[in-house]
């Protein structure tokens, strides 16, 4: 038997069944929580923090992906204090890495009225493509590190593991084991993590050669 | 970025799961395929085939344009020209003209006898339909099979014998409602990605525990509790051993034999030499994992068993499959959701090839051809005079390919390569030397159609309307996506055309070939097959449907037998082991076993003539490191593989894929044609070959060893 | 049963891929070992080490490369035969830490900028790498420890680690003799009575965690000892290890017979090769006495200690990024809820707590809860160890009763070296406070009233001769170089603190960049997964409050 919660999200009180998150709830009533890294296919992390919001009680924002209801919650969605973060977190990213393929976070931009260039001059992410493959381009200068292509390589659906993180903090990346090739890896380019990155960083090799008629791809 | 021009939603075209593809077109060629998360077949995921292989739509190799054979070919002299100069480019016209007459010249002097046709599982439901129509209603020759002949003939007789329904009896995804399941003669990982998905979470997520069952250490042996590796053909010893070990301890469900079927008592007295140990000394597997399979699968809440050609392939693959169908019935593992007997079905479309009749003992919907009613039926519905459709039984392709000088003449070939397919290609090959008249439909010049008279151009899935029935029974549409190329047809036209042809020539009233759209033959086959009374093309938009579809509000049918098997009671029967036909000896001390790779497909029409053959470009042996050490040989060394029919050379890999006594060939490489060593020897009653398992010699061969650096196993 | 350790081979040649798994259970807590044992033997791990030891676990290759790259001191590339880890963090700056560095490279040697080594009262520090492991500098210097109460601390300072004998006859190890004849609850009803609170930053009651594991079902619970202690300024959890490791070892066999627990993790940062290698022979002798084993004293009780080490990396002082740690992951903080008390180790309810907290807890059962509350504040009741570094006159550890003044401490210290212009309270991720802040009373409560974080303890002293803007800077940079990168707030927020604190002390500032600072600054607070990100900002946004002229005018 399902339980059923109640919780309030922007003062309209909405009956959801437990389990259920912040986000789905919201969702239900037609309240559209921005997202970024969160995907229906792969289990939700709460790292962008584009989807927080305040709920009383709780000191810091919270990331609705994540956040289950609970009975009595109350949500907020929209704040000045949510406006900053997600404004912030936007246009840090914007400098880091080129969202020019990430129709959510461009929407998001414009939502927010984020300012694309005010963290420009710092260092930006500009790994060199990688096409090692018949199959798919990497073009990590474009990957926003929304963590669902290692998710679904690994046991969100495809339970492969050819991919993981290399290093740490800014300087994340997605790589293989000691930066092989991808087919010397376990990867078997069922292009999973194609179909899921949000940001064109994973692109059919027939895309990008679309894109760049007159050059090679590396 | 790329934006598409538009993006068309079709069904897969290459395996039987169905996988929904979404096709991003640009200038009239596909750059990208995605798959939506809510697909209901497989949520967005795809494999690298359907993902990334569908460039093949768009080489340069393609023949889109009517071919005739510029030398005269004769029978005993025919040869196989791949080279375009021995082609001149025709109009359709012509081309047809000339298929016409050759097919009824042969027709008028040897009878619907002199006449073949292989159809084609690839192609829709609605090709099928029409090929087995011309065939039957116009030569009046039964004389049409596909690939099925092949895979899964062995599963589909036991099936039709001991339930009287021939399909997987839930569906795939329901692998995740099971507590227990096997998977045996399959290399699910890759050769029914998705669906090996599926069971990856339901032992990952949900605790499931799967039982494998086969000769080599396939990815799925990862996820397994357990492993049973038997030797090559000793399917029905290992399986009546369970079952054995079932009835002995008490497992069986008495209520289920008692209400849902007939026959147990005489099984059961057969079973009494299938003891785990006289199991375990002919296939090799431990005595213990047989009773521990035994016991995990009877004593599951729901358990269902999942296969794919390695129990059908084998001289004796009727009882191969029916040793497993038992297994089902005495636990009453059937008939709810999680449980099953699933045989892998695996082209995009041979569950529809069968359905729709492109079989040579039955019309659409397994009627028989010599059930009299049936024929009187059909006889009416294609305008045929009361009697004139043929009721004797055809022949199936294997038989066909043997009775060619003899009695068959003339074949048409759709969309099918024989001459990659077929065991024994040598004697295959000389067979169809002894045509007098053979036509290709097709994409490639591929091997068979070099063979050819005539080559006709066909559509890929991609150019062209229609329908395919995946292997959990659900048919779903296929929608074109940019134009035809060049001169190609879309097979179902091209079939028509050529009926009103042969009809004009015969003066025979017609069939009916005046379909404006792929729909209207779907009307007619809703009027003939019982299981697809239901489907029309408006009620197949969303996910499609699940047959049997009794009618148009009926929602289609995602499990089977719930309350009674088609035949009414499922039926025992008592078996005897037969191991395969061709043992080891000292000349040919290994066992041969063939299948697949994820990468390609079957003859490797489609995906050597795609990006995907970069991917895997060459054969490879796989041989075990017993074996290597044995035979000298390293990883990644040129081998000389030889039986007793024919002898290739490829690369070996050496791995513990496979176990020791067998090397695993994959047959999609023209250059080391795994069937070239196969041998013909069918089962009596499928007529299918036994694909997996000949002796072979293995030698080493000179030139420095190149180790693979690929990275999965 | 603690599986046997990873064994090398002792007679491979050196550089030759010698490492040799013995001990190949496919499961991956093992990693993190196993990586740390192939580079123990081998100076690095190569790809072929990496190879077997993914075989060997079952772990999938990719998710190795992913382990090693995150930590700091695993190498996947040969390096020098000896390398000087540097500190170059605030104390150490203070000390000459710049003039070190440039003596080591003028000498020749392969010198590498290492975060705090937790030798912040022996400053400038330098940790000395030998092919591929740590080994202390100057393992025979002093620390010096002094205080008002000297429970947690009784046994150091004496510039000599205890012997098990003299920590019994001083009193230990009875209370654990005594509990074990107890039910558990027990235990947990005098620790609630003593009031005694999470000592690693958070302050957590710690009775309310360990009733909770108590409560839980489930067919394993664990104990997890937080002995990643690094942050800047704090080395109390090093010279408890050092020097009386038992005290805080007969902690966690208190803790895991209150809650239910046969097994203890105790994760030791790997800059602290002394506390490791003390530790371990501290468990073995424990062993060996009876304390632990599959029935400890006939009394039925099974428990067993595995000590792990970390390899770099200051996150795994967040519980759920050490329980990661320990699982052989990368060390990516989880998701809260829920909480390790439920969901911890391995899935299991287990208890986190850091090495003081489990020390204080021995000395709350060992004396009883009412000595224990007749120090401290009424909320904040018995001893604190405080950690005390930089321009003061006698850096060190002083274990004083809560609710002593900052003024207190820093006279029982011996005084600020010169004119005291600031100080640094609770470590990087705490905050700067100047002089007006001395009255203020070092207690959970008073410091939560007054709006500064008390932390681990730490207090570094900043007199007037020094210039601010160094150490918000090598803190902001502290972070960045930290930062897991699991959240966008903190992975960039990290980064570009830093870059605006730098070009600013560069004269480059840029219009707007004040406000920059303040909205990244609040976002990683706000918006941040994890404490780590919640408090990179907490020193630039408390020196924007108080030193504005440190910073650029928009």
């Amino acid at each position: 038997m399902t339980e059923t919660v109640h919780l309030t999200i922007n003062g309209l009180t909405v009956e959801t069944t437990r389990g259920a998150t912040v986000l789905d709830a919201a969702g239900a009533i037609g309240i559209d929580i921005p997202t970024l890294c969160y995907d229906p296919r792969c289990a939700p992390n709460g790292l962008c923090r584009m989807c927080v919001v305040e709920a009383t009680g709780a000191r810091l924002l919270q990331a609705a992906c994540v956040t289950r209801a609970v009975e009595g919650m109350t949500i907020t969605t929209e704040s000045p204090r949510i406006t900053r973060a997600r404004r912030t977190v936007l246009e840090m990213l914007a400098a880091s890495t080129d969202l020019s393929e990430t129709p959510d976070a461009l929407a998001q931009i414009a939502e927010t009225g984020a300012d694309i260039a005010r963290f420009a001059g710092g260092r930006e992410r500009r790994p060199p493509v990688v096409a090692d493959n018949p199959m798919f381009v990497r073009d990590y200068a474009k990957c926003i590190l929304c963590w669902r292509c290692v998710q679904v390589c690994a046991e969100d659906a495809q339970y492969a593991f050819a991919i993981n993180f290399d290093g740490r903090g800014f300087d994340t990346q997605i790589a293989t084991f000691f930066g092989k090739p991808l087919p010397e890896t376990t990867c078997v380019f069922c292009g999973q993590c194609v179909g899921v990155c949000p940001s064109g960083a994973l692109k059919p090799l027939r895309a990008w050669e679309l894109e760049h008629p007159d050059g090679p791809a590396a | 970025m790329v934006t598409p021009d538009r993006i068309t939603t079709t069904t897969c075209p290459f395996c039987g799961v169905g996988c929904k593809l979404q096709l991003h077109i640009k200038d009239d060629a596909i750059y990208q395929v995605t798959s939506p998360s809510d697909a209901v077949v497989n949520h967005g995921n795809l494999c690298v085939k359907g993902r990334f292989g569908t460039d093949f739509i768009h080489h340069r190799k393609r023949v889109t344009t009517p071919l005739i054979r510029r030398q005269p070919q004769t029978p005993g002299g025919r040869t196989q020209a791949f080279d375009r100069a021995a082609w001149r480019e025709a109009t359709w016209d012509e081309a047809l003209e000339l298929v016409t007459d050759r097919l009824t010249g042969i027709y008028a002097k040897h009878g619907p006898d002199g006449l073949a046709a292989f159809s084609c599982a690839k192609a829709t439901n609605e090709d099928n339909y029409l090929l087995q129509k011309l065939f039957r209603a116009l030569f009046r020759t039964n004389n049409i099979d596909h690939c099925t002949r092949l895979c899964h003939a062995g599963s589909v007789v036991a099936l039709m014998d001991a339930l009287g329904s021939a399909a997987m009896s839930n569906t795939a995804a329901e692998v995740a409602l099971s507590d227990v399941f096997i998977v045996t003669g399959s290399n699910t990982a890759e050769t029914h990605p998705i669906i090996a998905l599926q069971m990856k979470a339901a032992v990952r997520k949900r605790g499931a525990k799967l039982i494998v069952i086969d000769p080599r250490r396939i990815e799925m042996v990862d996820y397994a509790a357990l492993w049973l590796p038997l030797r090559p053909g000793t399917d029905v010893p290992v399986f009546s051993a369970i079952a054995h070990v079932i009835a002995r301890d008490g497992l069986a469900n008495n209520g289920f034999i008692e209400a849902r079927t007939e026959g147990y008592a005489e099984f059961l007295a057969s079973l009494g030499p299938f003891t785990p140990e006289y199991a375990e000394s002919v296939s090799g597997v431990d005595r213990r994992l047989i009773v521990e399979a035994a016991r995990m699968y009877a004593g599951a809440a729901n358990a269902s068993i999942y296969w794919a050609l390695g129990i059908p392939e084998h001289t004796h693959g009727t009882d191969n499959a029916a040793s497993l169908i038992h297994l089902a019935l005495m636990t009453g593992q059937i008939g709810r959701p999680g449980t099953g007997l699933n045989p892998l079905r695996g082209q995009n479309n041979v569950q529809g090839a069968s359905d729709c009749g492109a079989m040579p003992w039955h019309y659409p919907g397994y009627q028989s051809v010599t059930d009299e009613a049936v024929a009187q039926m059909f006889d009416r519905a294609w305008n045929v005079e009361p009697g004139g459709l043929n009721r004797a039984r055809g022949l199936s392709t294997t038989e066909i390919v043997g009775a060619i000088g003899a009695t068959v003449r003339g074949l048409y070939v759709m969309g099918e390569n024989p001459m990659m397919s077929e065991p024994n290609l040598n004697h295959a090959r000389h067979q169809f030397e002894q045509l007098e008249f053979l036509v290709a439909q097709d994409l490639f010049m591929n091997e068979t159609a070099a063979f050819a008279d005539v080559f006709l151009p066909a559509a890929s899935f991609a150019e062209k309307d229609g329908t395919f029935t995946n292997t959990d029974r659900r048919v779903q549409r296929v929608r074109q996506a940019i134009p035809l190329r060049g001169n190609a047809r879309a097979d179902w036209t091209i079939v028509c055309d050529l009926a009103l042809r042969i009809e004009a020539r015969l003066g025979r009233p017609t069939a009916g070939w005046a379909y404006a759209h792929p729909s209207e033959v779907m009307a007619e086959i809703a009027q003939v097959l019982p299981d697809y009374a239901g489907i029309r093309y408006e009620r197949l938009e969303g996910e499609g449907l699940q047959t049997p579809v009794d009618d148009t509000s009926h929602p289609g049918t995602p499990f089977l037998f719930a309350d009674a098997f088609p035949r009414g009671r499922g039926l025992f029967r008592p078996l005897e082991y037969i191991p395969a036909v061709e043992p080891t000896d000292e000349t040919y001390p290994l066992i041969l076993t063939t299948g697949r790779v994820l990468e390609h497909w079957h003859g490797g029409s489609i995906t050597r003539n795609s990006r995907l053959d970069e991917l895997f470009p060459e054969a490879l042996m796989e041989l075990n490191p017993v074996d290597a050490a044995t035979t000298g040989v390293a990883d990644g060394q040129p081998v000389r593989v030889s039986s007793r029919r024919g002898t290739i050379t490829l690369r070996a890999k050496v791995t513990d894929k496979t176990i020791a006594g067998v090397v695993f060939i994959p047959f999609h490489f023209v250059e080391a044609a795994a069937n070239l060593l196969t041998l013909d020897d069918v089962d009596p009653r499928a007529k299918i070959p036994e694909y997996k398992a000949c002796a072979v010699r293995v030698e080493p061969l000179q030139e420095a060893a190149r180790p693979s650096k690929r990275g999965r196993r | 049963m603690v599986p046997p350790p990873i064994r090398v081979d002792a007679n491979a040649r050196p550089g030759h891929n010698t490492f040799v798994m013995t001990n190949p259970e496919p499961r991956r807590s093992q990693l993190l070992p196993a990586l740390l044992a192939a580079q123990a033997a081998d100076g690095w791990i190569s790809e072929a080490a990496a190879g077997r030891i993914a075989a060997g676990l079952g772990v999938p290759l990719a998710d190795v490369h992913g382990v090693i790259s995150f930590y700091d001191l695993l190498r996947a590339t040969p390096g020098p035969e000896v390398v000087h880890h540097v500190c170059v963090d605030p104390a150490c700056a203070l000390a000459g830490s710049a003039g070190l560095r440039q003596k080591l490279l003028a000498a020749g040697a392969d010198v590498r900028d290492s975060p705090c080594p937790g030798l912040c009262n022996r400053a400038p520090a330098t940790l000395i790498e030998t092919r591929g492991v740590l080994t202390a500098a100057e393992p025979d210097a002093r620390d010096h420890v002094d205080g008002d109460v000297r429970w947690l601390t009784a046994l150091c300072g004496r510039g000599r680690p205890a012997s098990l004998a003299e920590y019994v006859a001083s009193g230990g190890m009875r209370a654990y003799e005594r509990a074990l004849r107890e039910p558990g609850q027990q235990v947990i009803d005098e620790i609630r009575k003593g009031g005694l609170a999470g000592r690693g930053g958070a302050g957590f009651a710690t009775a309310a965690k360990w009733e909770a594991v108590a409560a839980a079902q489930g067919p394993a619970k664990y104990v997890v000892v937080n002995a990643d202690e690094s942050e800047p300024g704090t080395f109390k959890d090093r010279i408890l290890l050092e020097q009386d490791p038992w005290r805080p070892l007969e902690g966690a066999l208190l803790a895991a017979y209150a809650v239910g627990a046969n097994r203890v993790y105790i994760y030791i940062r790997a800059e602290y090769p002394l506390a490791l290698a003390r530790t371990r022979g501290a468990v073995d002798v424990l062993r060996m006495a009876g304390y632990l084993g599959p029935n400890a004293f006939g009394s039925g009780f099974s428990i067993e200690i595995e000590v792990r080490s970390g390899a770099g990396a200051y996150i795994c002082g967040e519980e759920t990024a050490l329980i990661e740690s320990i699982e052989g992951k990368r060390g990516f903080p989880r998701l809260k809820p829920p909480f390790p008390v439920t969901h911890g180790l391995f899935g299991a309810p287990t208890v986190v707590n850091n090495v003081e907290t489990l020390a204080a807890a021995q000395a709350l059962l060992e004396r009883g809860a009412e000595a224990y509350c007749a120090y401290g504040t009424l909320k904040s009741p018995g001893p604190k160890l405080f950690c005390l570094s930089g321009d003061v006159a006698r850096p060190g550890l002083y274990e004083m009763p809560f609710g002593i003044s900052l003024g207190e401490l820093l006279e029982r210290a011996g005084g600020v070296n010169g004119h005291l212009q600031a100080l640094l309270v609770g470590g990087a991720a705490g905050a700067l406070v100047g002089p007006e802040a001395l009255g203020t009373r070092l207690s959970m409560e008073d410091m939560r009233a007054a709006g500064l974080p008390l932390g681990s303890g730490v207090v570094m002293v900043f007199n007037r001769t020094r210039d601010l803007g160094e150490p918000i800077r090598r803190i902001a940079r502290f972070f960045a170089h930290e930062s897991c990168g699991k959240c966008y707030p903190c992975q960039l927020g990290t980064q570009r603190q830093t870059e605006i604190l730098e070009r600013a002390a560069a004269g480059a500032a840029m219009p707007g960049d004040r406000q920059r600072l303040l909205d990244v600054g609040w976002t990683m607070t706000d918006a941040s997964l994890c404490g780590l990100g919640q408090t990179a900002a907490s020193v630039t946004l408390s020196a924007l409050k108080r030193w504005p002229e440190l910073f650029p005018n928009d």
